[in-house]
């Protein structure tokens, strides 16, 4: 079989793990969207409070489908020999991992529509302005968090601490990004910091291309962009199979 | 002795010759040599931290090494060649598996990897596991994991076979149906390098032995005929309630001598036995860390 035929399997193989296990299942699909509706029940006579949760909630989901979601598999996987097992297999190294990153991928899209649908059709946000540049923007997220996300696995010891590990990144870095607030009312120190993390650019981005439509801030693109480049130069160069 | 083989010949499935492998400043392997032939059983056997799964892990293409030539099949395995990896199946020492799939799906799953794979029910047959195809693998015992490792090592229908410590930790009857799997894999045809710190296992698999101390092989041969050349036989009896052992050549001479004096004396030679070294004293004597390793094989 081809090297994309084994990929496709790696991927399929993948998408039946997934859903075999039901807390990473509960944790990607609904923990996100059970903080989408809590929040936006909060603010549901505010369509300008709405219209801030519902980017906020997609570009979380982003980040806990690819980021998270991935720093915990592959700590997993490399603690339990899985690796290594494929390793020792003719699977090419890229399509096992093109399988399991295509998994990820899959999720954060799946997500970023539930989001984009539930806001429109429970919440009455408008349906969004840009959706090509939406489908690009996810793309652009999905590649920053994913490669800083298998960049970050290698800095994880073992699996029991993988959940403190992904945490202490995730829950700050949602807080400071304007996920379920303005971050412009954050004090201007954790707004520098923000503006150096990537989480608040892919809200952002997010927010022209589901909320108020218009070109693309290029900062925001080159942020994202080269989070993307330093996470796959991290990921790939400190790789481990075991 | 391990030279290459004539023109003509069938090459060695393997052939290792001056492996060394260091991590730091540490030598785990020190100028290892061996050659196995195709089909044949090959045992590692050795103390554990001898060097036996560094050397393996080398041929597998987990490990490069730091010195020495190494060929499996043709190949430099630290190439890492698609074409090698399709004719290889490898039973780590301990790897692990998806807990959530089931012994099944986990055998097709690793079938596709392969040109000409096996077909995966019959695999998970030849291993014994025909009962459990459809139980997920969280639910087997460690034994029966242990088997599904070596169903997916052998889907892939592979010339050569690595068992890195195949049983370890087995009680005996699991033991006794791994060795079964292990035999069918020599009336396969397949070659298989097995290592091993148990030494009837290695007595029991092995077509020939390679005992390993230190990263170098201290003895090399069929298991029945690796022993020290000198004192051949072992004649020992009871004196007054201890065990006298004494060593020769030549029994016949030495057991008259001893039977015409106890027949002087008008005495029983009680407890006397005539023994063979067997493989365990071998090994006890190359491997033991308070005596000096005897050259041998």
């Amino acid at each position: 079989m081809s090297a994309l035929g084994l990929a496709w399997e790696q991927f399929r193989f993948e998408r039946k793990l997934f859903w075999r296990n039901p807390s990473s299942a509960f944790f990607n699909f609904v923990l996100p969207l059970l903080l989408l509706v809590l929040v936006a029940s909060i603010f549901s006579a505010d369509p300008e409070q709405l219209e801030v949760i519902v980017p906020g909630v997609a570009g979380m989901s982003v980040m806990a489908t690819t980021f998270t979601a991935l720093a915990f598999n592959l700590t997993f996987l490399r603690e339990q020999g899985i690796l290594k097992r494929v390793r020792g297999t003719p699977i090419p190294a890229g399509s096992y991992l093109g399988g399991l990153l295509g998994s990820a991928v899959a999720n954060a899209f799946v997500q970023v529509g539930l989001v984009v649908a539930i806001g429109h059709f429970v919440y009455g946000v408008d349906l969004p302005r840009e959706p090509l540049a939406l489908v690009g923007v996810t793309a652009l997220g999905v590649a920053c968090f994913g490669a800083v996300g298998v960049a970050f696995s290698h800095a994880i010891p073992n699996f029991d601490s993988a959940p403190a590990y992904a945490n202490a990144v995730f829950l700050p870095l949602i807080l400071i990004s304007g996920v379920f607030y303005s971050a412009d009312s954050l004090p201007s120190a954790v707004k520098t910091l923000a503006e150096v993390l990537p989480l608040k650019h892919a809200v952002d981005l997010l927010s022209t291309t589901i909320v108020t439509g218009g070109p693309l801030s290029a900062g925001a693109v080159g942020v994202l962009a080269a989070w993307t480049a330093g996470g796959t130069y991290l990921a790939v160069r400190f790789f481990r199979w075991s | 002795m391990l030279g290459r083989p004539a023109p003509g010949l069938r090459p060695f499935a393997i052939e290792v010759t001056g492996l060394r492998k260091h991590y730091g400043s540490v030598e785990a392997v020190q100028g290892l040599s061996f050659a196995v032939e195709p089909g044949e059983v090959y045992g590692l056997l050795g103390p554990n931290g001898a060097g036996k799964t560094t050397t393996v892990e080398i041929l597998e293409g987990f490990r490069r090494r730091s010195g020495g030539e190494v060929r499996v099949l043709g190949h430099d395995p630290e190439r890492r060649e698609r074409r090698l990896q399709e004719k290889v199946g490898i039973v780590l020492q301990s790897s692990g598996l998806y807990p959530r799939v089931t012994v099944h799906e986990a055998v097709e799953h690793f079938a596709k990897a392969y040109p000409s794979p096996r077909d995966p029910a019959e695999t998970i047959a030849l291993v014994g596991l025909e009962d459990q195809g459809d139980s997920r693998v969280r639910e087997l015992s460690g034994g029966q994991r242990r088997r599904v490792d070596l169903a997916l090592a052998l889907v892939g229908d592979p010339e050569l076979v690595f068992l890195d410590e195949p049983t370890t930790g087995f009680d005996p009857a699991a033991r006794r149906t791994a060795w079964n799997a292990v035999r069918r894999l020599r009336e396969l045809g397949k070659t298989v390098l097995l290592t091993t710190h148990y030494l009837e296992e290695a007595q029991a698999l092995a077509d020939r032995v390679a005992i390993v101390k230190n990263g170098v092989i201290v003895a090399e041969g069929p298991p029945g005929e690796l022993g020290p050349r000198s004192s051949g036989y072992r004649v020992s009896y009871l004196s007054e309630g201890r065990r006298v052992e004494l060593h020769t050549d030549d029994p016949t001479e030495l057991l008259h001598r001893l039977t015409r004096d106890a027949l002087a004396r008008d005495e029983r030679l009680e407890g006397l036995e005539v023994t063979r070294p067997t493989l365990e004293d071998v090994y006890l004597e190359l491997t033991d860390v308070d005596r000096p390793a005897v050259e041998g094989g």
